[in-house]
């Protein structure tokens, strides 16, 4: 186990069903894959069994099923309003996915899906995609007026039109690269004082003691990285309702 | 409180005296111990209300994390699009240093909306927009 500690081991694609390839690059049914199918099978599984007996008085599991509900409606009633409660399938979905890939990913020697771009770049665009074409399909052309703020001087208008325009460009690759940036981090991290734990271990009793250091620092890691797990599903859901409520109300 | 009074004056008995004296004793104790439990309950529902106190540190980070991931993306969008115009156009320094510098301005913008120092709807003065 000592021998070789590669921190960044734990991201890497695996193939598992190869399918072919397209244009010169291969296509195959990888772990990351597997993952998601995973994630997907749980949170199917979980919310139909937990409000499947759809008591009044609600059971433990449908309780945590109907807090799920609660949390991310009231999100979204906050931010986009009661007219965003149309996006709710949506949103929810988002942050299920998101949370319950976040928390897959802390199982010691699973994989965790939005540790890579891909992943994060290919949700926050689909968040980004429904923002504008529902922006355009609900106001027309009227969805531009995002970019022109109102009661700027004519001299500085085109420059924040432009700033505007990047403004918003930059939104799905911020919202990705948060994500996608915070799994990795913390994961390394995590991975990285562990590997010292084993490698002050080798060090005789000197370095035995030693290793006291870095567990505790990982044992708090673990604890922060969940409450992150937590926290970035929370920021990806609460920004994507922002963007929603442009799309709702362009302009003002 | 005057009836008890009254009647602690009339029947100088001891042992009535003492009972009274000893019920309305523990009937203050109640009451003192009542209002400390009511204060702790409201103590508590407020510490509940303002949850992101107690992870001040882990919020701070998310808050910072935030910036600057809004800030980069900024940079990052303006010099992508000062290439693709340079590379379009042939323009070749002139696109880059425009666009880059107005990508700061964005990821600027993005900051200041992500702290919420810059409302959506400035009331009418707007124009000074930094």
């Amino acid at each position: 186990m000592a021998t070789e500690i590669d921190p960044i081991h734990q991201f890497q694609i695996q193939n598992i069903v190869p399918l072919g390839s397209v244009g010169g690059s291969e296509i195959a049914f990888t772990n990351s894959a597997a993952f998601m199918f995973g994630i997907v099978a749980v949170i199917f599984f979980f919310l139909t069994y937990a409000t499947g007996s759809r008591s009044l008085v609600p059971g433990r599991l449908q309780s945590v099923a109907e807090l799920a509900y609660e949390f991310v409606a009231s999100t979204v009633r906050s931010t986009a309003g009661t007219e965003g409660m149309k996006f709710f399938p949506l949103v929810f979905s988002l942050f299920i996915f998101v949370f319950t890939a976040n928390m897959i990913g802390m199982i010691p020697y699973a994989f965790t899906v939005t540790s890579h771009l891909v992943v994060t770049a290919a949700l926050a665009a689909l968040v980004i995609g429904t923002v504008i074409v529902y922006g355009f399909f609900r106001h027309g052309t009227h969805f531009l007026h995002l970019f022109v703020p109102s009661g700027v001087p004519a001299f500085l208008l085109p420059f924040m039109v432009l700033i505007e325009i990047i403004s918003f460009l930059s939104r799905p690759i911020s919202l990705s690269l948060r994500l996608f940036a915070n799994m990795l981090a913390g994961h390394i991290a995590m991975k990285v004082f562990a590997g010292f734990i084993v490698m002050m271990a080798a060090g005789g009793v000197a370095g035995t003691l030693g290793a006291v250091l870095p567990l505790s620092m990982v044992v708090a890691l673990t604890a922060l990285e969940f409450l992150v797990a937590f926290l970035q599903a929370y920021v990806f859901t609460v920004l994507t309702c922002i963007y929603l409520n442009d799309a709702l109300h362009p302009g003002h | 409180m005057s009836d008890r009074g009254n009647s602690d004056g009339q029947d100088g008995a001891r042992k009535p005296r003492t009972s009274d004296a000893d019920i309305s004793g523990r009937l203050r104790n109640l009451d003192i111990e009542l209002k400390r439990v009511d204060a702790e309950r409201r103590l508590e529902a407020a510490e509940a209300n303002r949850e992101p106190d107690r992870t001040s540190t882990v919020s701070g980070m998310t808050l910072a994390f935030r910036l600057g991931s809004e800030f980069v993306a900024g940079v990052l969008v303006g010099a992508g699009l000062g290439y693709a115009v340079d590379k379009v156009f042939g323009t070749a320094p002139l696109g880059m240093i425009v666009l880059l510098l107005l990508g700061f301005g964005a990821g600027v913008l993005n900051m200041m909306r992500a702290t919420g120092e810059f409302g959506r709807k400035p009331p009418g003065g707007g124009g000074k927009k930094g």
